[in-house]
Parts: C-alpha cells; sequence; structure tokens
C-alpha cells in the first residue's frame, strides 16, 4: 500500500455539554490515489471528520489521536503551517455552492485567492491559472465567467467553480462532503463524473462523503461506514457491497434505492440515530439493531476488528460482537 | 436594463419625490395656524385698505395653486423669496448658516462611522467576552440617551467642569471651529452610533456564521483577510443602509444641539424661524431637509449594487 495521504488515528472529539463524543476513536486513512468513501446517516460525524482534517474542529472542542497530512500533524500545526497546508495540500468540496462561495465576490476572486494571498502570486498569473481550472472543470467561456458573481451561474456551474477552487493550489488530497447533494439528479452524475475524471487526471487522493451507500460502492475503492461518530465497517467497496458484515451496513444496504431498476427492495433502517445527548455505553446502533442482545451489546463498545488475518489497516473490519454469529445476507441484498 | 437608465429612472423618481415634497411644504406652512399677514404687520394696526394692499403685495390675493406655482419657479431659478425676520434674501440668510452645520453633520458622521462600526466590529469579533458585554452595555444606554441630554452632561464636564472643549457659539477659524464642534458632534452622534453599533455588530456576527467565511478559513487564506474580504465586506451592506438612513436624517437633529450649545446653523436657524412665523425661510429649510434626506438615500441606492451585486439583478438594474 502506498503512502497515506490522510491518517486519522484514534481522532475522539467531545464537545463541551454533550453525551457522548461527536467522533469516538476514528481511525481512518487515504492513500495517494485511492478514492475512499465515508457513509453514514445525517450526524454521524462525517462532516466533521473531512474538517479535522483541515485542522478545523468546532470551537471548544476537547480532542484526543491524531490527524497527519503528508505525515505532518494537522492538530499539532501552527497558525502558518495550517495556512499552507489548506492552501497547498488538502482541500476540500463543500456540500452547497451557493453557501459556500461569498456571493458579493467575483469568481474570480474565488478562485484566485488562495493562490493571491497565501502563495503571493500576482493577479495575472492566478488569473491565468484560473482561467485554467474553470477550462478543466469544463465550464464554457472562462475568461468570461472570472467576471460573473455567483448568482449568475446555475448550481451545476457553481459546483464546478467550487471543484476548480479546490484544485487551485494543485492539492494531494480532496475532501468532498456530499458534493452532489445540492445539486438536481441530472447535474449529480454530471459532477461525480467531472470528480472522477480529475481524480484519475491528477492521481489525487480523495475522501468522498455521502450518505449514498451505493453510491460510494460504486465509485470508491474502499468505504468506511460510520455511525454515531464511531467507525463501525470498513472494506473495499466490493467487499462491502458484497458482503456486508454489520448489521448497520447490511440494514444501508437495504435501505438504499438501488441506482438501477425498480426500488422494490426499499426498506429504511427503522428507528432513528441517537442524538449527541444520549451516551452509547455500549454499542451505539443497539436501540435499532434487531441482532442486539441484552448484556452484551450494551455492555462495552464492541472494537473494529479485522476479519481477514494480516489486514494491515485496510482489509474488512467490522465493530460487531456478534460478528460470527450473523450471517452476511449478501445474496438477500444483492440478487 | 442598461445601466445608464436603471440611474435615470432612480433620479427621475427622485425628483418627483422633491416635486411632492414642495408642494405639501407650501400647503402645509399656509394649513399652520397663524396668519403671515398679521405677522406682517405686527404692532400696528393697519386699516383695511393697508391690508389688502400688503396681501396684493405678497401675493396672498391669488388662488392657492397659483401661488405654489410662482413659488416653484422662484424656487427653481433659486429664489426662495425675502425673510420677514431678517430683512435679506432667504438663499443669504441660509447660505450664511450652512457651513457651520455641514461641518456638524460631517464630523458626526466620521464619529458614527468609526466608533459605531469599530465598536460594532470589536463586539462581534469578541463575542461573550467582556469587551463584548460592554458594547452592549454601551449601546442600549447610547440609544436611550436623547440628543439634548448628551449636550447638558457634555457642557457641564467636558466643557465647563474640565474645560476642555468651549461650550458655546461657533468659533472662528478652522481649528477653532473644529474645537467648537467636537461636543455637539459627539452630542448629535450619540443615539446613532449606538444604532450603527449595534447593526455592525449583528451584520458582522452574521457573516462570521456562514458557510463562506469557513470556506476562506479552510483554503488557506489568512483570518485577518477572511475577517475584511467575506465578514465585513459581507456586512457593509446593512450597515450603509442604516448610516445612510441614519446622516441623511442629521439636519433635523442639529436643531436641538445647535440651540443647546448656542451655535448658529440650520437647526437653530429653523427653531427661530419657526417661533417668529418666518414662513419663507421655514419653507425653504424643510424643502433643504427633505432634499438632504432624499438625495443621500438616492445615492445610497445607486451605490447599494456595487456592494451587494445580488440587489442590481432583484431591481431589475444593472445586470
Ligand atoms: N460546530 C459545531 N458545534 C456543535 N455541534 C456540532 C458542530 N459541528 C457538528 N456538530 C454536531 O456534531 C454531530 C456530527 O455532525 P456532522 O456535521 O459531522 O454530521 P454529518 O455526518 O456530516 O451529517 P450530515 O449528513 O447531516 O452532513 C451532529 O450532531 C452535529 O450537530
Ligand atoms: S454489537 Fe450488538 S447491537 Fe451492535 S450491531 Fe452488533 S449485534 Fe447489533
Ligand atoms: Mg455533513
Amino acid at each position: 500500500m502506498n503512502a497515506s495521504l490522510l491518517e486519522v488515528d484514534g481522532l475522539t472529539v467531545e464537545l463541551p455539554g454533550t453525551a457522548r463524543p461527536v467522533l469516538d476513536a476514528v481511525t481512518l486513512r487515504v492513500a495517494a490515489g485511492e478514492v475512499v468513501g465515508l457513509v453514514g446517516e445525517s450526524g454521524s460525524g462525517k462532516s466533521v471528520t473531512a474538517r479535522a482534517a483541515l485542522g478545523l474542529l468546532p470551537p471548544g472542542a476537547r480532542r484526543a489521536g491524531r490527524v497527519l497530512v503528508g505525515g505532518e500533524d494537522v492538530l499539532g500545526a501552527g497558525q502558518g503551517r495550517l495556512r499552507a497546508l489548506r492552501a497547498a495540500e488538502v482541500s476540500m468540496v463543500f456540500q452547497d455552492p451557493r453557501a459556500g462561495i461569498n456571493p458579493v465576490r467575483r469568481i474570480g476572486d474565488f478562485l484566485t485567492e488562495p493562490l493571491r494571498l497565501t502563495r503571493r502570486w500576482n493577479r495575472r498569473r492566478a488569473e491565468e491559472r484560473a482561467v485554467e481550472l474553470l477550462a478543466a472543470v469544463g465550464l464554457p467561456e472562462p475568461e468570461r465567467q472570472l467576471r460573473r458573481y455567483p448568482h449568475q451561474l446555475s448550481g451545476g456551474m457553481l459546483q464546478r467553480v467550487m471543484i476548480a477552487g479546490a484544485l487551485a493550489g494543485e492539492p494531494r488530497l480532496l475532501l468532498c462532503d456530499e458534493p452532489t447533494t445540492a445539486l438536481d439528479v441530472s447535474t449529480q452524475a454530471e459532477i461525480l463524473a467531472l470528480l472522477g475524471r480529475l481524480q484519475r487526471e491528477r492521481g489525487l487522493g480523495l475522501l468522498l462523503i455521502t450518505h449514498d451507500v451505493e453510491l460510494a460502492a460504486a465509485t470508491c475503492d474502499r468505504v468506511y461506514v460510520m455511525y454515531a461518530g464511531r467507525i463501525v465497517e470498513r472494506a473495499t467497496a466490493a467487499e462491502l457491497f458484497g458482503r456486508p458484515r454489520h448489521p448497520y451496513t447490511i440494514g444501508l444496504l437495504g435501505s438504499t434505492p438501488p441506482l438501477t431498476g425498480p426500488p422494490a427492495r426499499l426498506r429504511p433502517v427503522p428507528g432513528t440515530p441517537i442524538g449527541l445527548d444520549e451516551a452509547a455505553p455500549g454499542c451505539a446502533f443497539a436501540v435499532r439493531c434487531a441482532f442486539a442482545q441484552a448484556g452484551r451489546c450494551d455492555q462495552e463498545v464492541p472494537a473494529l476488528l479485522p476479519l481477514v488475518d494480516g489486514a494491515d489497516g485496510a482489509g474488512h473490519a467490522a465493530a460487531c460482537v456478534r460478528l460470527a454469529e450473523i450471517p452476511s445476507p449478501a445474496e438477500e441484498v444483492r440478487p | 436594463m442598461s445601466l445608464a437608465l436603471a440611474v435615470l429612472r432612480r433620479l427621475a423618481g427622485t425628483a418627483v419625490t422633491l416635486l411632492v415634497t414642495s408642494f405639501l411644504v407650501y400647503s402645509s406652512l399656509y394649513l399652520a395656524p397663524g396668519d403671515p399677514v398679521s405677522f406682517l404687520v405686527r404692532g400696528r394696526s393697519p386699516s383695511p385698505a393697508e391690508l389688502a394692499s400688503i396681501r396684493r403685495q405678497f401675493g396672498f390675493d391669488q388662488p392657492f395653486l397659483l401661488r405654489y406655482w410662482h413659488w416653484l419657479d422662484a424656487v427653481l431659478h433659486g429664489d426662495f423669496g425675502r425673510s420677514y425676520l431678517f430683512h435679506q434674501s432667504v438663499g443669504a440668510v441660509i447660505w450664511s448658516r450652512l457651513p457651520s452645520s455641514l461641518l456638524l453633520v460631517a464630523v458626526a458622521t466620521v464619529l458614527i462611522a468609526v466608533v459605531g462600526i469599530g465598536a460594532g466590529a470589536l463586539g462581534a469579533l469578541r463575542r461573550g467576552t467582556r469587551t463584548d458585554g460592554a458594547v452592549l452595555l454601551l449601546v442600549t444606554v447610547g440609544a436611550a440617551v436623547p440628543s439634548f441630554a448628551a449636550a447638558i452632561v457634555l457642557r457641564s464636564v467636558l466643557g465647563v467642569k474640565l474645560g476642555w472643549f468651549p461650550t458655546i457659539g461657533n468659533g472662528s477659524g478652522l481649528l477653532d471651529r473644529l474645537r467648537h464642534v467636537v461636543l455637539p458632534a459627539i452630542a448629535l452622534s450619540v443615539t446613532f452610533m449606538a444604532l450603527v453599533t449595534r447593526v455592525t455588530r449583528s451584520a458582522m456576527l452574521d457573516q462570521l456564521g456562514r458557510e463562506h467565511v469557513e470556506v476562506a478559513l479552510s483554503r488557506g487564506t489568512p483570518r485577518f483577510a477572511v475577517l475584511r474580504r467575506h465578514v465585513f465586506r459581507n456586512a457593509l451592506g446593512p450597515i450603509v443602509t442604516v448610516s445612510g438612513l441614519l446622516v441623511s436624517g442629521m439636519l433635523v437633529s442639529t436643531a436641538i444641539v445647535e440651540t443647546a450649545f448656542g451655535m448658529s446653523g440650520i437647526g437653530s436657524l429653523l427653531v427661530q424661524c419657526v417661533d417668529e412665523l418666518d414662513f419663507q425661510v421655514v419653507q425653504a429649510l424643510v424643502l433643504l431637509v427633505v432634499a438632504a434626506f432624499v438625495v443621500v438615500n438616492t445615492l445610497v441606492d445607486l451605490v447599494y449594487p456595487l456592494i451587494d451585486p445580488r440587489v442590481a439583478r432583484r431591481a431589475g438594474g444593472v445586470r
């Protein structure tokens, strides 16, 4: 395996006034050229994880564990180093470009800002780069777009601008936090295709956050499944899709409408995830789990255990105390 | 629609507003109690023939609309009539007092902008700290203090007790005039400063919580640049709107402050001429005050699309 671009190691983040950590010993890695999915329901901590990779933790958060980007400790880095990392090593494509791009500044300002302010490029050089970027993300008439304002672009075009902006510093690691959720369906596929192409062309390490497990399985090399701030399963996309092991993952796969074919197998995971105000002394999924067993599942937090011997921290693993007793319903979920 | 056309339309609207205002001003003064003719003959008891001749001389025998038309025609040619009180043309009376009021308003505007925006930004950036608490306290107190009360306190403490500033008159020469205008300007701006502080603080807090600010930080933009380019820049819309509204109405408020500090200016002139029923001057002053209000707000409207390009489209103006 390649050297990791992103290494999150036992990251725990606690907010004041909450009963459980937002992130609980999250361990995750993204290698160069690898597309990694991070899947989970709303509130499971996906965005907090991605922001931690940028050194952006919620104010007042207590933390433990490490986050390394390109081998450099992000959480311990000083402001100057952190800015340099953000401007050149790692960047994020946010969910909603309408909210994420300043509405009163021009597209050109958005694209050139990190180049001019952090890299100290002059205006001409930065604008030339901006034009290249806009062409790379497939916007017509890039020179003209530089002078336009965000409200003059459609959502899909604006998300392309967001992606171009994320690529401005030629990062090696790209974090995409639900990059298509705010777009209409036809645009979603285009944006995903664009991200895939850019990732291949530039050999980017890409962390794709989504709550759509089928999408993750279709586009990623490996996938992490997150529940209530914990990683409950990790596997290659094929493994996860073919042989999901954690009851939550099994439920998720059952609850996602297939990209093709009739949505006959749609059955959402029953119940709602626990909030930050509810402690989880045992398995956080227990209240919703069909396999939950009193006396076992509510006693201690299940460890994320490798299912295959010799896995180097990237092989199939799941966090469930009854793993051996639960058959993987591969055939049932996947005809 | 082209920019020029949008601007033209806005200016035409302003002209119509001013025309309507002029009519209201002219007619309302004739509806007010007190007959200008009785003022003119004060101290004497004229014969009916004399009265009629005075009425004719000042045009009071003509129909109302015709009188308005003559007045408007003259006003448009820069002739506001003669002041009964000062035996001078109204233009000369106002002109001699305008500079000192403009100086007062200008100094107050600078105070409002610097202190109001500065304190508001400080409160927003130090949200929830003791500094923010102090800002909020000052806003509450400042907004509640009427300018005459501020004038009294400033005069007696900074002026009379400590002797730092003169307490009466306009002064002569630029430096002396500035010294004379400090206390009145503070008194005039206290309430407005508080309002601008509050608007600045809340607009900046609003922006600080926006995602585009987080995005900018996530891209390595230095914190100060984020505050300037994204937080303050985006908060500018509400700040400019409110400041424009306040500053444009400030000529009226000079009445209280100039009277309190015994200054000669537009405000004290207005008080005096209302007292003495000098209608021609009052008409011109009211027109001037309204015109200042309308013109400043037109300017703000015209500048606004530069501050927030989204507005231009909504207003059907600049594309
Ligand atoms: N700055 C913050 N202050 C307080 N709580 C926060 C903050 N950021 C996130 N949280 C809380 O942390 C939890 C995880 O949030 P996060 O945004 O990571 O979820 P998510 O998995 O990205 O969900 P979604 O799919 O809705 O984006 C949520 O309960 C959220 O309310
Ligand atoms: S540990 Fe228990 S409750 Fe949790 S997923 Fe496994 S079986 Fe279900
Ligand atoms: Mg999220």
